[in-house]
């Protein structure tokens, strides 16, 4: 640490610090990630402002009445919402240093985030086999890049998660593991707070039109 | 679990206002509050989709209204159960993180939505625009 040195008065030094004291590893990563889940935020939001915009105009295509399947959207909401879940369960037995236990909710939490994405993803062939893709209205369009959006950062979580699994299997539960999978479990339910969003403005409200 | 990581750490002198920010990061729920969280959650999704799939409200207006004040609350629920927000974590600096999100995020749905509702009734003709090609 680099001190500089001020000769006072009566010759005696006085020590300054002018270098910043020393950030233990880390500590600011929470907040970091906080800061970039809200920017996050903002990108959904702007795709649901140009969704709430667009959501009306059909172009004589297909309306979601014709289009969405409730249970269907029912049953994948309660893929994510299980899978928060089981996440939460991963961090409280990673609090207490059981890596085996840690990995099987992981575990779980992935096979959850996966059916919702094959469950998503079965939807959208099923409406592009039906002729509703995303060129052919305005509503499509943007329900594409919303709803597509939303799964292509659940996509991301999942990449995320398994790369995490191999660190935790290959490190163990280290500080820098702890942090990771910290940051990851805050993207996940910050996903699913964003799906109640989709599922109430789009699919719920979408019905009602 | 917060006491266990404490008791490893030696009580004198080594904490700073930094360190402590971490470990209050790092309090995370107990299975209790995990339980409570995912318990309201499942109501308030259940909820909202029985009134839609049946249209037990009758007045779609109200229903879209009552649909809309379950995803409210239960985005609450999510910030304070899943995600763990509170007004001290950090220092505060991630509740001020969310409310100016919150704003900026208000700002721009109610701002385009109200700007473009009113371009379409004034560009529009008098008729419906669902019937327009």
């Amino acid at each position: 640490m680099t001190v500089a040195v001020v000769p006072s008065q009566d010759s005696e030094p006085i020590f300054h610090v002018i270098d910043e004291h020393a950030h233990p590893e880390g500590a600011s990563t929470m907040l970091g990630f906080w800061v970039y889940l809200m920017s996050d935020c903002l990108i959904f939001a702007i795709l649901f402002a140009t969704f709430g915009v667009l959501s009306g105009n059909y172009a004589a295509g297909p309306a979601p009445r014709d289009l969405f399947d409730l249970p269907l959207v029912a049953l994948n909401t309660s893929m994510l919402l299980l899978s928060s879940i089981t996440y939460g369960f991963a961090m409280l037995t990673m609090e207490r240093s059981r890596i085996g236990a840690t990995q099987a909710w992981l575990a779980i939490t992935g096979l959850f985030g996966l059916a919702f994405i094959g469950i998503e993803l079965s939807e959208f062939a099923h409406m592009i086999h039906e002729g509703a893709t995303p060129q052919r209205s305005a509503f499509l369009s943007s329900f594409f890049t919303l709803v597509g959006t939303h799964g292509l950062h659940v996509t991301f979580g999942l990449v995320w998660l398994v790369t995490l699994m191999v660190q935790v299997w290959r490190y163990g539960l280290i500080e820098a593991n702890r942090r990771r999978l910290m940051c990851l479990s805050m993207f996940w339910h910050f996903l699913d707070v964003v799906w109640i969003g989709v599922f109430t403005f789009v699919y719920l409200l979408g019905m009602l039109r | 679990m917060k006491i266990d990581s404490h008791a490893l750490q030696p009580e004198a002198g080594g904490h700073d206002a930094h360190d402590s920010a971490v470990h209050d990061s790092a309090a995370h729920g107990s299975l209790s509050s995990y339980l409570i969280g995912f318990g309201l959650s499942v109501v308030l999704t259940a909820i909202p989709f029985w009134l839609v799939m049946s249209g037990a409200l009758g007045s779609k207006q109200l229903t879209a209204l009552v649909v809309m004040l379950f995803a409210a609350v239960q985005i609450v629920v999510h910030m304070i159960y899943f995600l763990h927000m509170n007004t001290r974590s950090e220092n505060g600096w991630t509740m001020m993180a969310l409310i100016f999100t919150i704003i900026m995020v208000v700002i721009a749905l109610t701002g385009s939505l109200w700007v473009m509702h009113n371009l379409t009734v004034n560009m529009m003709p008098v008729h419906d625009m669902s019937g327009m090609r």
